[in-house]
């Protein structure tokens, strides 16, 4: 791929929520790069923004009240955000799959699974309904559904969470789309079916090459997939480092603190874990500062009334707080 | 004497499908002071146990005892004297609070039913509020002011009125977010030192158990399969069940994720309704062979000082 452009390259991408209690900057100047073959974590705990963000990249924002306000969505060196409605139509499920956290959800309750998966290969591809028809039984088999010959004709609540998750990836990968956004693809699994969804979207992107956005709030699974990771916190990221620099030397006090509080296997029993005092604040309640300052362990003066930027504390790390900075 | 004791406890359901077995005849022992985490994936019958403890659904066999008592005969009046020394808290402490009731109501109420005066109510109330870190002012107002893990809070304050000996905690911090998440679990162990109180903890989430139970219980369509020490179950699972499960949760740490072996369960959890004869686990078991299918293990002593549900560990 030399010189050509990366999958997804977001840059300063802002999106706010426009509301009767007022405008709410729910993603604040989030600028990100994937590259093919990489997934990148983007975890933070309940409106933090990480969903409104995968949202904003797929166009699927609620509007009113949400709307991209500002910034660029560049997926294999293309501006998406000015795009209009038809145009998007042609790109998502077909240059950028999507999977949700609900599978059944996601899925149309009345209609069989073969049927949804051929709509989704007879819009962006020149197959026709029996091409169709085959292809989506060979993508079935290559997402490990059991009996796939069978569960073609079943209805989603006919199938498991797992199973429906499957079909899914099965639509979300049909087309081999460049860049996959999963936000919180497992959490509503068990884990051993978890286990098995995470391998198998680990295995499918090493073949296909996609670019990956994992979006999650569990810092096991971060560790378990993610190549780079992105902390999130109040619509703004905190901090980016690859995953194995962000688990031995988290710098942004937040980070520190979601590490701390999450139990780590085999650790001495007794410890007390590290908790984070408070919780994250109201988007229309944020303190003038840093947003985190509130529940910081590390706060300074300077904290409370300006808002760190985001600084380059070594190669391929970024951090936005200003007592990293200092120490 | 164990502070509850589960002797052969079995529940089921008349569904429009059939007879569904959620507990399937479970018994097992908890002492004084201690916690034990009860862990599985969905239907596999760790709620319903802890509500038949409670009461809550009915049992259809077996015995439930606390502190020497089978609660199984027990009238109205006797069983009101029980649920005083065991209590529950719930995943959804918004679900489980009258959102019409001040949170003041909400914790005293226990103490009415038990016929406390007000004088005294009110001071009670006052001083579980401080324990569990709400401010004095919360009891005027009403649950939908607070957060997640403030309404867990609120929970854990009116579980804690009646001095109980036991609760059980279903599913407490699955839905609050991972800074909260520790802000319960340490409460919950700074209550246990304070009062001496013993946990039921039910969990998904193996970390979490692992971090607060003193013994684990492993459950699967209705069966217990493996019970033992933490510590016991963690560095030498035996039954291939409990293996998967561990084997399966992510670690929260890159290198040692990706150091350890992981041999991925096949297959998803049989319908209860009709689960495979003999072991309900030979459908995905690598283990499995023709004795699996016909015979139902029982547990016994495994090598690792804990007991397992297998044939072949």
């Amino acid at each position: 791929m030399g010189g050509s452009a990366l999958p997804l390259e977001i840059t300063d991408l802002r999106t706010t929520l426009f509301t009767r209690r007022g405008e709410m900057k729910a993603v604040d100047g989030l600028s990100l790069t994937v590259g093919a073959g990489e997934t990148v974590a983007l975890v933070g705990e309940s409106g933090c923004g990480k969903s409104l963000s995968a949202l904003s990249i797929m166009r699927l924002l609620p509007d009113p009240p949400a709307r991209i306000v500002g910034g660029q969505v560049k997926l294999n060196g293309r501006d998406i955000v000015p795009l209009p409605e038809e145009t998007m139509l042609g790109i998502r499920g077909k240059e950028i799959g999507m999977i949700f956290q609900d599978p059944l959800s996601s899925l149309n309750p009345v209609a069989t699974v073969e049927k949804q998966i051929v709509e989704v290969l007879m819009t962006h591809t020149e197959l026709g309904r029996g091409q169709a028809r085959v292809r989506a039984h060979e993508l079935l088999e290559l997402v490990g559904m059991p009996d796939a010959a069978r569960r073609l004709d079943a209805y989603p609540h006919q199938l498991s969470g797992g199973m429906c998750q499957r079909v899914i990836i099965a639509m979300a990968i049909a087309c081999s789309p460049s860049v996959l956004i999963a936000d919180e693809p497992t959490t509503a699994l068990d884990v051993t079916v978890q286990a098995q969804v995470l391998a198998l979207l680990k295995k499918l992107q090493a073949d296909a090459g996609m670019a990956m956005i994992f979006i999650t709030h569990d810092l096991g699974v971060v560790a378990e997939t993610a190549d780079r990771v992105v902390v999130m916190y109040a619509g703004r990221k905190v901090e980016e480092a690859s995953v194995d620099e962000l688990f031995e030397s988290p710098l942004h006090p937040y980070t520190v603190g979601l590490i701390g509080a999450t139990p780590t296997p085999g650790a001495a029993r007794a410890e007390r874990l590290a908790d984070i005092p408070g919780m994250v604040p109201p988007l229309n309640a944020l303190p003038q500062g840093c947003a985190f300052a509130p529940r910081c362990k590390r706060v300074m003066d300077r904290c409370l009334t300006e808002k760190p930027n985001l600084t380059v504390p070594g190669a391929g790390r970024l951090v936005a707080c200003f007592a990293a900075e200092g120490g | 004497m164990s502070l509850l004791s589960l002797r052969d406890v079995r529940v089921q359901f008349n569904t429009a499908g059939g007879v569904v077995r959620a507990v399937n005849g479970v018994s097992l022992d908890l002492a004084v002071g201690e916690t034990l985490g009860l862990v599985g994936e969905s239907g596999c019958g760790k709620s319903t146990l802890g509500k038949a403890i409670m009461k809550l659904v009915p049992v259809a066999g077996g015995e439930i005892v606390v502190e020497g008592v089978d609660i199984a005969p027990l009238n109205r009046e006797q069983l009101t004297e029980m649920r005083r020394k065991v209590q529950m808290i719930f995943q959804d402490p918004y679900g489980s609070l009258n959102p019409r009731s001040t949170v003041g109501r909400s914790v005293a109420q226990p103490l009415v039913l038990a016929g406390w005066k007000a004088d005294a109510t009110a001071e009670r109330v006052e001083t579980l509020l401080r324990w569990v870190g709400l401010p004095s002012d919360a009891k005027q107002r009403y649950p939908h002011e607070f957060s997640g893990g403030q309404r867990q809070r609120i929970g854990i304050a009116r579980a804690l009125a009646l001095s109980p000996k036991l609760i059980i905690c279903d599913e407490p911090v699955s839905a609050l977010d991972v800074s909260v998440r520790a802000q319960v679990i340490n409460l919950l162990e700074d209550l246990k030192s304070q009062f001496g109180v013993s946990y039921l903890f039910i969990s998904h989430d193996l970390s979490v158990v692992e971090h607060i139970a003193d013994r684990v219980a492993v459950m699967y369509l209705g069966m217990l399969f493996e019970i033992g020490g933490r510590d016991q179950i963690w560095k030498s699972p035996q039954h291939p069940y409990t293996k998967a499960l561990l084997a399966a949760a992510p670690i929260a740490n890159p290198k040692l994720a990706r150091a350890r072996q992981r041999t991925v369960l096949q297959g998803e959890l049989p319908s209860p309704l009709n689960p495979p004869p003999g072991c309900p686990f030979n459908s995905r078991c690598p283990m499995a062979q023709d004795r699996c299918r016909v015979e139902k293990p029982v547990l016994r002593p495994v090598s690792n000082g804990a007991q397992a549900a297998c044939h072949f560990v």
